[in-house]
Formats: structure tokens, C-alpha cells, sequence
């Protein structure tokens, strides 16, 4: 595909600004531009046809099962898009007078109310704009209260060895040190462990329930209880709420605080990479701590970005919420949690999973002992995956499985697109047995062949010009 | 009640027996008994899309939609073209996830190519992140780059928006880092008072531009001071302006970021937003967030793929830059089929009708007794009056559909873009008259 820029056609336009109909300012002296970025230059249809063009290479939700791992790619709901593109939300400026926003704050309030009562917690923010946004904002309450208490000795957040690389990046954020702990043979928090590096300088734990591994950890209360008796505070990330929502409350686990990734749970699309928001709630001892704006709350208050947040994705995340209501929240979450042990099951008998049990809503194949067999590799496989239209699932994640592959169906798959799948993988098992070569060169049909990451690297190019 | 689960309830009973299981409890054994929902959550039932967009859409008209938008401080009502809006709606660019399988996402990769290029360009710098959270996140997350083992300290003019302050401030106290004011003269950065706060432990001073009055700072003398105290130098630009003004670049900068909502994002009461964010290229793996490169495929055709990784946290876990994950993609998409569609010319045709009109505007206020120009300094689109009886005058806009200045600290702030006509701000200078000779 031609980039943008190599379409450009000198003097090409679209029409749309009127002339000015006041006279001309002139720029101080010093401070003109010396000369004008390069910027294309197309007609309207060119523009049309060169973004349907990319548009047309990349795999959405839409396109096709997307078992993302961690990532929660159910369905995105129309009407949430048709809601959130109102004009009545999106030409409403952030500082305009408080009679003019009822609305906007009515949404707020409103998804504040869903959301706590499904997490379990008293108070929440909707400032931070991503799930790593939400961790930050979250240990931020962490430090804040320990702050507040002139608890100085607490230096340490613990994180278990299964977490998400925000995890850990997070806690150095907040200049926290950070006690990574091993997990247990079943891919759950080591209680011993856990009570080994347990003390007074310990400001908190950051957990996920379940866990990477699809767990729903059974000492969950035992942990909470260890944290708080040494004096911390438990951090709840929210990545995989999906599998609990309306059934079991991270507030009731004995967590203090929480984000929620709103485009995950909550349905709101990923945009290819964002926008998200990450909710974070917390109980009522640290409400006092959560983020403000300057100009529209007044203050020198704990802030995490400009304004409320991302407003219009909330707005997506109350419809979806709204159209669930009390009945669908749990039957969603069960239903996700039902397509993966379904998918597991069939399976089985192929790639073998990490952990042999009752999975919650994703599961991680480990193909350690079938890439000494085969000497086909984890990566090999998730490139098959695409030649078959299928996104393949998170590799290499979580650390603690080495040649790992997680599956996350979601919810909104239906049972053909999982029978589809489990042949898919059972064909790849197969061929791995009969032509692991073919595997290695994998994907076949793609728009591209395997990219060379490491030439990406070693010699950076991140930008397009004009004689290369 | 509304779902989107496909399977219908007799599926969902073939599924658990094929898996062993007598009902869903049976999936949830792990959980402890004491823990579990026994009683339905408190929130309404589910309702179907029509009760449902009722709902919400009762919810919107409870707001005010202005007409006539003259009020900017941090969010700004551009003009934006029909087709900025259809693009990222487009279903696989909306449904996407960050592009982790290059093979699969050529076409997300190539546009976030095209985006950090046309970054690139606007700002004069070498290289540019995928995006970040917003204005005030990049502006923070530009601070922390720049800090070192020795330099700790972040400076940062008075005259930025109050939100970056505040973000930039509660960054630093993550990593127990300190932030210093620099005091305002006349509406703008104190220069000679910024020489005297540069010390050893200085790590960069931020500035923005122009700035939280609407004023152009002197950026290059500003720059200058820094640079010769051996600190970095941060500039947040308003990427309009960017289109007729000296670029960060030019003026010395070592990081651009900003603010990208005037790129054809609706203001949308505060988000979502798009932080932007470029470096010179000696500060190329010091940049937070997803970078896309180029390369080749294993058949030597041109390739793009997320680049750099091992910056990020999933490869470096507690010892990345950043935390950040996601970003604000679909944004950074926006933005550069804005800058594409809108082309250098367009761009700077927008940001001269901006700068003119909110002149004219100036101008007509200041026709009216009582009401004068609190600064003498040159300005962009937006500047700051002092006016009697701003409150009530305000008031008698807003009910004729026009949303005037913001009163902030000294005056009203007052913005005008292309999209305000003359006789839209002839009638606004009528109303405030009325109100303020009154």
C-alpha cells in the first residue's frame, strides 16, 4: 500500500472553510512559521479511498473471532456509538456552566452508581483515560493514605510474578519498590511466599481475580486479610473483571480499590489501541484521595490528566450497562466464563492447557512439551492462526507458562464460531505433526510474511521522507 | 432485558453438559461461598436499545448545545470535516485492538506511521510517540523523560493550563520528584525569574505555547536559558497555531507535546482527548508509549510493526519509563485524517481565521466602555479581558445560545476560531454591551 504521502498531489484540496470574513491578523514579529510542515495534499475521494483502502487490512472484532488474551474482544454494541456521538454530549465544552451540563454529569453519577455497585465499592473516578491509567490512579490512593497517616516506612508494593508488565511499571510510578513473589504450582498466589516478604514496610499488594492464568483465586480472602494485617492496602486490577461482574465483588474480596477497563468489561471498542478509560473506584476511607480537575473542580487537587476524563467513553459504557441492566451483567460474565471451558474442552486432547481445571473466562495453552515434539513454537502457531482469519491469542504471556497461548473468547462468540476455532486448532495440531516447516514460514496469505522486528529496531525508521 | 450472547438458553444448557457442569454455579467453584452474589445487583433491569436510547438521549437534551462556542481554555470548537468523522468510525479501525500482530493490522500500522509523520512535521521534531492520554498527560510523561539520576527537579511556567500544572505535579510526586513554579510577568513566563529557579539539579522546564492567557511566549529566549543551564526543554504547542507559528523545533525544543483536540476532535465535554508527543532523535528511546516503525517482511516487501518494544513495560516491567498500555489510537487517527484532509494550507487558513477572528473580537469588546485588554502581548486565538459585570454578561449570552469567555483569575478568557462568523461576534459584542454600559 502507497502511504498517504506518496499520493500527494501538489495543490489538491478538499473545500471547507468559507473565506475570512473579518480582516487579517498579523503574526509578531519573529514568530512566523519559516516554512510549512508537508503535509499531504489529496482531493476528498483520494482521502476516501486511501483510509477504506487501510481500513480493509486490519482485523476488527467485527471481522472475525478475536481470542485476545487479557483483552476481553467481545462485541462492541452499535448503539453505544450511536449514543456517544449525540450532539448533545459531543459539542458540550467541559467548562461550560454547570446548568448546561446537567446531562453530562447525570452520566457520570449514574455510571458511578452501576459501577460500584458491581465492583463493590463506595466512591469512583472517571479521570484516568486507560486500564495502566487506572493502576497509577489507584496506587496514587495507596500513597496518598499512607501520606496522610505520616506512615513513611512503607516502601514496597507487592506484585505476583503472574501480573501484567503495568503492574510492576506502575508501582516504580509511584516510587514504590517492587517485591515481585512467585506464584504456587496452580498458578495462584504462594501464601507462603506472600507471608515472607509481608511487613511494615509494605503499602500494598496489586492483584488480578482471576488471575492471567483465567484462575479465580479460592484464598482470595485469606490474602486481602494478610495485607491488611500488615498494614497495606489491595490494589484490585480490573483486566478481568469480565468473568465476575454481578456474580462475585472485588469490594467483598476485601480490596480497597479498583480500575475497571471500560473497554473491555464495559464493551466500549478499542479504537486500535484506545481510546479506554479505567475507571477506578475505591471504599469510602479513600475518597477524599481521588483526582480532580483544576479549572473544573478549583485547587491544587491530586490530578491525573485535564478535565473528567474520557467522557464519551463512559457515555458508551453506561448504554451497554443500561441495555444488560441486573440480569444481563451476570449472565454475560457467566456466559464468557462458559465459552472458555467450552473452547478448553474442546481442545483437548491437542494443545495442552497450563492449568488442567475449570478455567474462568481465559485459558493458557502451555506448548513447551509440543514444541520439543514438534519444534513448532507458540509464535508459529499464532501465525498459522491468521492464515486461518483467526486473530491469534496473546503469546508468550503470562511469564510464568513459557511457550504460552491465551485464549479469551468472550461472551459474545457463539457456539459454531467455537466449534470453528477448536478445528482450527486441531488442524494446526495436526499439521504441526506433518509439516512444521510450513509453520515456521507461517502466515502464508497474509497481507504481509513474518516483519523483521529486529532490522525495525536496529535501524529505526518512524517516519516517512520525501527521499527516503 | 437486553444481551449480547448469542447462544439461546437451550445452547447454553448443551454447552455446560458438555463440559460436566449442572448449571453456571458449577463454574464458579472456586469462589467462596461467603462471597458469592446471592441477591441480584442494585442497578435497573436491562432494557431493549429503543428504552435504552431513550434513556440516554433524554440525558443529552438535559444538556445545553451552544450555538456560538467562545470559550476555548484547554478544549477548542474547530471546524471538523464530514470525512474526520467517517473514517474512525469505520468498523475494523473502531474494533481493532493495538496492533500486536503486524500481519493482521497493515493498514492500523501504516496510519500510526502516517500520524507520527504528519507529528513530525507540524512540530519540526524527529520522532513521535503512537500518542499519549491527553495534553496534560504528555506534558507530564515529557517531564519524567527528561529526568536523570542527578537533574530531579521539573520547572514549569505558571502560565500552562491549571490541569497540566496540576498533572505535571501529581507525576512528580509518583516518583517523590519536585516541581517548581515560575512566576508570571505581564501575562507571561518571567524570564529573568526562570534564570535565577535553573540550578544543577534542574532536569526541564516547561513552557506552553501560547500560553494559558492566550499569549505567545518568547520561546526562544526561554529555550535558550535553559539549554545553557543544561537542562532539557519542553514546549506544549497548540497544533493549529503549529501551522503558521515557529515551530518547538526551531525554537530549541528537545520535546513537543500537546494538546491534539483541535484536530478534529469534538470537544465532548473533556474527552477523549489526544496527547501528542515528539523528540529530537537523541531522545528517540526515551519516548514513553507504542512507536510504529517500518521494516520488511520475509519477502522484502515494505512492513510497519510496533518498534522500539523494549522501552515498555511489558518487556521491561518496573524498570520501563512508563506504565502507559493503551493509548488514544482511534484519536491519533482522527487527528491525521484531519491534518490530511485539512492539507498545509488548510491548516493554515484555520489557524489564520482563528487568529484574525478572535482579533476582531478583541477588538469589538474593547469598543466598550469598561471593558479593556489586560495584556499588552501578542496573542493567538484566545486573550483575556477585564470587563465589568463579566458574570451577568455572561449569563445574558448564554441565554441567547452563545457560550462567552471564561472567568478565570483577573478577567475572562475569551477564545474565536474559523468556525465563529463576524455577525455571530457583532452580536455577542451587542449582548456584553447591552449588559455592561446597562
Amino acid at each position: 500500500m502507497k502511504l498517504i504521502f506518496e499520493k500527494s498531489v501538489p495543490g489538491r484540496k478538499l473545500s471547507l472553510l468559507p473565506p475570512c470574513d473579518v480582516d487579517p491578523a498579523a503574526m509578531p514579529a519573529g514568530l512566523e512559521r519559516e516554512s510549512a510542515p508537508a503535509l499531504p495534499e489529496l482531493s476528498e475521494s483520494d482521502l476516501a479511498r486511501h483510509y477504506t483502502e487501510l481500513n480493509r487490512s486490519v482485523h476488527g472484532v467485527n471481522c472475525g473471532f478475536y481470542p485476545l488474551g487479557s483483552c476481553t474482544m467481545k462485541y462492541n454494541p452499535r448503539m453505544d456509538e450511536e449514543m456517544a456521538a449525540l450532539p448533545g454530549f459531543t459539542r458540550i465544552h467541559p467548562l461550560a456552566p454547570a446548568e448546561a451540563t446537567e446531562g453530562c454529569r447525570e452520566v457520570l453519577e449514574t455510571a458511578k452508581k452501576y459501577l460500584c455497585e458491581i465492583s463493590g465499592m463506595d466512591d469512583m473516578t472517571f479521570q484516568p483515560a486507560a486500564g495502566a491509567h487506572g493502576e497509577f490512579t489507584g496506587v496514587l490512593l495507596i500513597k496518598q493514605y499512607h501520606d496522610a497517616r505520616n506512615d513513611q516506612k512503607r516502601t514496597k508494593i507487592i506484585v505476583p510474578d503472574s501480573a501484567h508488565g503495568t503492574n510492576p511499571a506502575t508501582a516504580a510510578m509511584c516510587g514504590y519498590q517492587v517485591v515481585n513473589i512467585a506464584s504456587a504450582d496452580n498458578g495462584c498466589v504462594d501464601l507462603k511466599a506472600l507471608k515472607a516478604v509481608l511487613g511494615d514496610d509494605t503499602a500494598g499488594l496489586m492483584l488480578t481475580n482471576p488471575n492471567t492464568v483465567g484462575i479465580f483465586d479460592e484464598n482470595i480472602l485469606e490474602i486481602t486479610r494478610l495485607v491488611h494485617e500488615a498494614g497495606g492496602l489491595c490494589y484490585y486490577d480490573g483486566a478481568n473483571l469480565n468473568a465476575i461482574m454481578g456474580v462475585v465483588r472485588p469490594g467483598d474480596m476485601g480490596f480497597d480499590c479498583i480500575h475497571m477497563n471500560l473497554h473491555k468489561t464495559f464493551a466500549t471498542p478499542h479504537g486500535g489501541g484506545g481510546p479506554g478509560a479505567g475507571a477506578v473506584g475505591c471504599k469510602a476511607f479513600l475518597s477524599d484521595f481521588l483526582p480532580q480537575s483544576a479549572l473544573m473542580d478549583g485547587g491544587e487537587h491530586f490530578q491525573v490528566r485535564s478535565f473528567a476524563g474520557n467522557f464519551l467513553v463512559v457515555v458508551k459504557a453506561l448504554a451497554y450497562l443500561l441495555t444488560l441492566g441486573r440480569e444481563g451483567v451476570p449472565e454475560a460474565a457467566q456466559n464468557a466464563v462458559l465459552n472458555a471451558n467450552y473452547l478448553m474442552r474442546k481442545i483437548q486432547g491437542t494443545f495442552a492447557p497450563a492449568f488442567d481445571r475449570t478455567c474462568m473466562h481465559e485459558f493458557v495453552l502451555d506448548l513447551g512439551a509440543f514444541k520439543k515434539e514438534t519444534g513448532v513454537s507458540a509464535l508459529d502457531v499464532a501465525k498459522s492462526l491468521i492464515d486461518c482469519g483467526m486473530h491469534p491469542p496473546t503469546m508468550y504471556f503470562p511469564l510464568i507458562v513459557h511457550e504460552a497461548l491465551m485464549l479469551e473468547p468472550t461472551e459474545t462468540e457463539s457456539r459454531e464460531t467455537l466449534d470453528w476455532a477448536a478445528d482450527v486448532f486441531r488442524h494446526l495440531f495436526t499439521l504441526a505433526h506433518e509439516d512444521p516447516e510450513f509453520m515456521h514460514n507461517a502466515p502464508h496469505n497474509a497481507q504481509i510474511g513474518r516483519p523483521d522486528e529486529v532490522r525495525a529496531a536496529r535501524k529505526p525508521v518512524l517516519r516517512w521522507k520525501k527521499d527516503g | 432485558m437486553g444481551s449480547y450472547v448469542p447462544s439461546t438458553a437451550a445452547e447454553q444448557r448443551e454447552m455446560l453438559r458438555a463440559i460436566g457442569c449442572g448449571g453456571f454455579r458449577d463454574l464458579y467453584r472456586d469462589v467462596p461461598q461467603s462471597m458469592y452474589l446471592d441477591h441480584p445487583l442494585e442497578i435497573p433491569s436491562g432494557m431493549s436499545e429503543l428504552e435504552g436510547s431513550r434513556v440516554m438521549t433524554a440525558m443529552a437534551a438535559k444538556n445545553k448545545v451552544f450555538s456560538t462556542i467562545l470559550r476555548g481554555a484547554g478544549a477548542y470548537d474547530h471546524y471538523i470535516p464530514s470525512i474526520v468523522k467517517s473514517i474512525p468510525a469505520k468498523e475494523e479501525f473502531l474494533t481493532a485492538y493495538t496492533p500486536y500482530q503486524a500481519e493482521m493490522s497493515q493498514g492500523l500500522l501504516q496510519s500510526i506511521f502516517e500520524y507520527q509523520t504528519m507529528i513530525c512535521e507540524l512540530t519540526g521534531m524527529d520522532v513521535s510517540n503512537a500518542s499519549v492520554y491527553d495534553g496534560a498527560t504528555a506534558a507530564a510523561e515529557a517531564a519524567a523523560m527528561c529526568r536523570d539520576r542527578k537533574r530531579r527537579v521539573t520547572l514549569v511556567s505558571s502560565a500552562a493550563h491549571p490541569d497540566t500544572i496540576n498533572t505535571i505535579r501529581t507525576y512528580c510526586y509518583g516518583t517523590g520528584d519536585e516541581m517548581r513554579l515560575v512566576p508570571v510577568k505581564d501575562g507571561k513566563t518571567d524570564l529573568d525569574a526562570l534564570k535565577n529557579m535553573l540550578t544543577a539539579d534542574t532536569a526541564s522546564f516547561y513552557v506552553q505555547q501560547p500560553n494559558f492567557n492566550g499569549l505567545f511566549e518568547d520561546a526562544e529566549a526561554l529555550g535558550e536559558a535553559v539549554h545553557s543551564a543544561g537542562a532539557m526543554y519542553i514546549m506544549g504547542c497548540n497544533p493549529i497555531a503549529l501551522a503558521i507559528m515557529k515551530t518547538p523545533r526551531d525554537c530549541g525544543a528537545d520535546v513537543a507535546v500537546g494538546e491534539g483536540q483541535p484536530l478534529g476532535i469534538p470537544v465532548s465535554y473533556g474527552g477523549p482527548y489526544l496527547g501528542f508527543m515528539a523528540a529530537v532523535s537523541k531522545y528517540m528511546r526515551k519516548l514513553p508509549g507504542r512507536i510504529v516503525g517500518e521494516t520488511v517482511d520475509s519477502r522484502g516487501a515494505r512492513a510497519f510493526v510496533l518498534s522500539l518494544q523494549a522501552r515498555e513495560q511489558h518487556i521491561r516491567r518496573e524498570k520501563a519509563g512508563s506504565n502507559i498500555c493503551s493509548n488514544q489510537a482511534l484519536c491519533a487517527l482522527t487527528a491525521g485524517v484531519y491534518m490530511a484532509a485539512m492539507g498545509p494550507r488548510g491548516m493554515a487558513d484555520a489557524a489564520r481565521q482563528s487568529m484574525a477572528k478572535a482579533h476582531y473580537l478583541a477588538a469589538e469588546l474593547c469598543k466598550i466602555p469598561g471593558i479593556s485588554m489586560k495584556y499588552s502581548g501578542g496573542y493567538f486565538d484566545e486573550f483575556v479581558v477585564e470587563m465589568p459585570k463579566a458574570d451577568e454578561a455572561l449569563r445574558a449570552l448564554e441565554d441567547a445560545g452563545i457560550l462567552g469567555g471564561l472567568v478565570i483569575d483577573g478577567g475572562v478568557l475569551w477564545c474565536a476560531t474559523e468556525k465563529v462568523s463576524k455577525a455571530e461576534m457583532d452580536r455577542t459584542a451587542a449582548i456584553v454591551k447591552e449588559v455592561c454600559a446597562g
